[in-house]
């Protein structure tokens, strides 16, 4: 395997609220190689977009990281003072957020807006940091890039939006790209295009894409590795087609069964499988695994000891469920 | 109820409250004033409009701790003879009914109209808006003068006396209607987009219900923070009326109304009469600005 | 399913609904601009038979919501006739009124869709209050009952919605919807900003509640997943008009409309069977100018002269309708849908 571009280790990331300290990551670990897209799935409240602003250096106030260690390219960039993580981030990491409307400045056009990224991270001069602007464009399949370079933002579609954001987070070629729900403010037929955009672009720039997402079917089209997070844990982390096809965590497994799919006899309305109750709220996590609760196959010590995630085939599952924890 | 006290002590609204001295020691102030205004009858040292109780021989007199003072007139006392403590306690008592009555009078009809504007929209919330415009453009207190002035050049003389503080709330009430018709409008405006007043609308539920038993309770919290700071600026508007004449009636004479009488001695030396009503105002104000500072930071969400 | 012959509960013929979207006046005599009318629904008829699921599906700015808001009377129609039960719900009668007491709406945010000052039993007991059902103990009872029948508990009444999670606000929305004793519903995607284990608990709940009660729902929604395990009939929109019409199975296994195989097209493939998908084109145009003739055309790999020139109209194909120029002449090859085993 080759070395991993992005390592995060028992990344935590905490809440002080007057009411005690709330853990909205709990030692979270991965990496991701060049080249390879890992996506991150879990449901409202999970953490995974609180990872994502961690590892770019965005994290709100009063949340803050307060443990674990973030490497890029081998060198710690979770304790860097605010001057340096910002030449980093545009620079070596990118990120595409889910709101087009809010991610772009609707003051200035988006040529104003790329070539500034370019010019500040880049150092080129700005003729030559426009021809690579209008390269971009084009690159992330705007026609006509060479006039809708001056265009302003409003005068997107919201599809369009998106990949000019896909364009500004790319621009200065970063190693890694962090994408926080990139496609959910998207309808369906716009989506399918963006991902495959994504996928495309991973493949021919070599760069690491963290896809973050609630959505399942991006996941399996778009990447190879996915985690699954819950209540700030991370709970399974394989290749897609493991995770996907043969779930071995409690919550992975109902997750996939809760999620509709399209089949034969449409028309039969199978009932979805669900899980019963709802995630704990940060303040109320269980002890032991987080999910015992509402965990089918729970058993004693699933309510005493919190399981890491240990190896389960090309996998690793946080589970009492499996062998590698039986030792 | 120790359960629902100890639940209130720990809501949010009450933390901000505790952790910040200066609006304690704010709400403290307005306690004291309302409180000595309220009790001024038993606390008050004397009574200044009993004109029997009056010596003109104690006229003139200044506070206790300076030379020629008496301890029994704490700040001395004003041209009458009548205890300045005491003028304060029974003034700031004018100055806050009015304030209060005048500020609930525009805030009645101020939310009214801009739920109405609001909700309503269309030819309504335009005329209304537009009255609003028109009236922005003149200052409050100019207002406030027209209405006094018409209303005694159209009242008889001899009911000027007891209809001068009614119409002195009518005239400040009618000053101060805009801010919270504009700002319900706007909160009405948001709400009637919302789904739960659609789903109201699907139940059957006719226009009128929908305006107050759905938008009003959600369009009222920046209504509370504006009347606590109008309350201030009514008190003030007032005050200056006072002052200049045409406010209160001298036998019932309000904090304003003391500062104009000891503006006549103020070079002569006679410095207390017009200097202790004064910051009796400016810590009444003062205080109940700052309540209302609080009040619209604590209930704003998005600074907590 | 209900069976073929089963009586329309509602009937929707020709409606159509227009925006005025125009600058406001002073602007538009100022620029000399015209008036703009935005064309938000066009010409819908369909029916919604007793019992069953109707799926009203499309992408944004189709149209389906503003049906869903046209069929309980958020807004008139500027064309067409709504009919409930063969009552003409335009009429502003004794009969029209008592109809629209029968159908009551489920919305999709669940975070605006409840007063947020209002406590949960008087939330559900609105549509109590309003409609004369009970009143006072009664009223209570019933709402308790209610609250049990959505999944929660009945002390759950004297809480505010902030303190119940996204799930649970749909429940209570549920809840107060049924409180009226409606019999059909209208659910505005009402799973879309839940998360995806919390809409399988709603989703269940939905079609459980529909066999007890016998109710009938028009389940407005961009996911078509979401669809196939609710819908017995599904009608397809695209820029306010209606493209496609046809019972759920059929439409999954053999989508007629190009719109329709787009769309199931662009499904992420959870399976990952790898199998290859037709690249999509372009976007949804601005529906304030809308392409002539066929409004899909510009995106249609099989579109034609005619296309450009004159709109489709829905015209029987087998037991669906298909408003498509290619299908109606046979150009179109036969497709092969998501049910292919």
């Amino acid at each position: 395997m080759s070395a991993a571009l992005l390592e995060v280790r028992e990344l935590r990331v905490e809440f002080p609220t007057r009411r005690g300290t709330l853990a909205a990551v709990d030692g979270v670990s991965f990496s991701i190689a060049p080249g390879e897209v890992l996506g991150v799935v879990g449901e409202s409240g999970a953490g995974k977009s609180l990872t994502g602003a961690a590892i770019i250096g965005l994290l709100e106030p009063p949340g803050r990281i307060a443990g674990g260690e973030i490497r890029l390219e081998g060198e710690r960039i979770d304790k860097l003072p605010h001057e340096r993580m910002r030449r980093i981030r545009g620079r070596r990491i990118g990120a595409v957020f889910q709101d087009p409307l809010t991610s772009l400045n609707p003051l200035y056009t988006i040529g104003q807006q790329l070539v500034e990224t370019i010019v500040t991270h880049l150092e080129l001069e700005r003729r030559a940091a426009r021809a690579r602007a209008v390269a971009l464009l084009r690159e992330v399949g705007i026609t006509a890039a060479e006039q809708r370079i001056d265009h302003y933002p409003h005068q997107f579609s919201g599809g369009m939006r998106q990949r000019v954001v896909i364009a500004l987070a790319l621009c200065a070629e970063p190693r890694l790209v962090i994408a926080d729900e990139p496609t959910t403010a998207l309808d369906v037929s716009i989506q399918a295009q963006i991902i495959a955009l994504l996928k495309r672009l991973a493949r021919e720039h070599g760069t690491a894409v963290m896809l973050i997402t609630h959505d399942m079917g991006v996941i399996a089209e778009t990447a190879h590795r996915v985690a699954v997070m819950y209540a700030g844990r991370l709970v399974e982390i394989g290749p897609v087609r493991e995770v996907i096809h043969a779930p071995r965590h409690p919550y992975t497994v109902g997750l996939m069964g809760s999620i509709p799919k399209i089949r034969a006899g449409g028309g039969a309305r199978t009932p979805l499988a669900q899980i019963e109750g709802a995630m704990p709220r940060l303040n109320a996590i269980p002890a032991g695994c987080a999910f015992n609760p509402r965990c089918p196959r729970r058993f004693a010590r699933c309510a005493l000891e919190r399981p890491e995630p240990l190896a389960a085939g090309a996998s690793r599952v946080a589970c009492w469920l499996y062998p590698a924890h039986a030792a | 109820m120790r359960a629902a006290l100890g639940r209130l002590w720990q809501h949010d609204l009450a933390y901000s409250f505790r952790h910040s001295p200066v609006t304690l020691v704010a709400a403290l102030l307005t306690l004291a004033c309302v409180g000595g205004a309220l009790f001024a009858p038993w606390l008050a040292p004397h009574d200044p409009f009993d004109l029997a109780s009056l010596n003109l021989l104690d006229a003139l007199k200044p506070p206790a701790w300076m030379k020629g003072g008496s301890p029994a007139y704490l700040l001395g006392t004003d041209d009458q003879g009548r205890d300045v403590l005491s003028t304060i306690m029974y003034g700031a008592r004018i100055s806050l009914a009015v304030g209060a009555a005048s500020v609930l009078f525009s805030m009645v009809i101020g939310v009214a109209l801009g739920l109405v504007a609001g909700y309503l929209g269309g030819a309504l919330d335009a005329l209304i808006m537009r009255v609003a415009d028109v009236q922005l453009s003149f200052p409050a207190i100019l207002i406030a003068l027209l209405i006094d002035g018409v209303a005694r050049v159209a009242l008889p003389r001899a009911s000027q006396e007891s209809i001068a503080i009614p119409v002195l709330v009518l005239a400040i009430g009618v000053s101060g209607w805009v801010q919270y018709a504009r700002t319900v409008r706007g909160s009405a405006m948001v709400e009637k987009g919302k789904e739960y007043v659609q789903a109201a609308r699907v139940i059957g539920r006719r226009p009128l219900a929908i305006m107050f038993a759905h938008v009003l309770p959600n369009a009222m919290g920046p209504v509370l923070v504006i009347a606590t700071i109008h309350v201030a600026s009514a008190i003030i508007t007032e005050a200056t009326l006072s002052f200049l004449g045409v406010g209160v009636p001298p036998t019932q004479p309000s904090l304003g109304t003391l500062i104009r009488i000891g503006n006549d001695f103020l070079f002569s030396g006679e410095w207390w009469i017009t200097l202790f009503p004064g910051i009796a105002l400016i810590v009444l104000v003062l205080s109940v600005n700052l309540l209302g500072d609080w009040l619209r930071d604590a209930l704003n969400p998005k600074l907590r | 399913m209900p069976p073929e012959g089963a009586p329309a509960l509602l009937r929707l013929v020709g409606l159509g609904r227009d925006f005025d979207v125009s600058r406001p006046w002073l602007n538009r005599a100022l620029e000399r601009a015209p008036r703009q009318l935005l064309r938000a629904v066009d010409e819908v008829t369909l029916e919604v038979r007793r019992g069953e699921t109707f799926a009203l599906v499309g992408e944004s700015g189709c149209g389906k919501s503003t049906v869903a808001r046209l069929i309980v009377g958020l807004h008139p129609p500027s064309r067409g006739r709504i009919e409930f039960e063969g009552v003409d719900l335009a009429a502003a009668d004794a009969a029209a009124r008592r109809a629209r007491r029968r159908m009551q709406m489920i919305f999709q945010d669940p975070y605006a869709s409840l007063n947020p000052r209002w406590r949960v039993r008087d939330v559900v007991a609105e549509p109590i209050r309003v409609l004369g059902l009970a009143s006072g103990a009664e009223a209570r009872r019933r709402v308790a009952a209610l609250l049990r029948q959505v999944g929660l508990a009945p002390e759950d009444a004297d809480k505010y919605p902030h303190e119940f999670s996204g799930g649970q606000r749909q429940r209570i929305s549920i809840a107060r919807a049924l409180s009226g004793k409606p019999d059909f519903l209208v659910c505005d995607e009402p799973t879309s900003a839940l998360d995806v284990s919390v809409q399988a608990q709603i989703l269940n709940l939905m079609t459980a509640l529909q066999r007890e009660l016998g109710l009938t729902y028009l389940f407005i929604s961009h996911n078509l997943a979401v669809v196939s395990h609710v819908a017995d009939r599904v009608g397809v929109m695209y820029l306010g008009h209606l493209v496609e019409v046809a019972d759920a199975e059929e439409l999954f296994a053999r989508p007629r409309h190009p719109y329709t195989r787009m769309l199931l097209d662009a499904i992420p493939d959870l399976e990952m069977s790898g199998k290859p998908r037709t690249p999509v084109a372009g976007e949804v145009p601005n529906p304030l100018a809308p392409p002539a003739g066929c409004a899909f055309h510009p995106r249609c790999p099989h579109a034609d002269a005619r296309c450009a020139r004159e709109p489709p109209r829905p015209l029987p194909d087998g037991a669906s309708l298909v408003a498509c120029h290619a299908v109606q002449e046979g150009r179109l090859g036969a497709a092969r849908g998501r049910s292919a085993a």
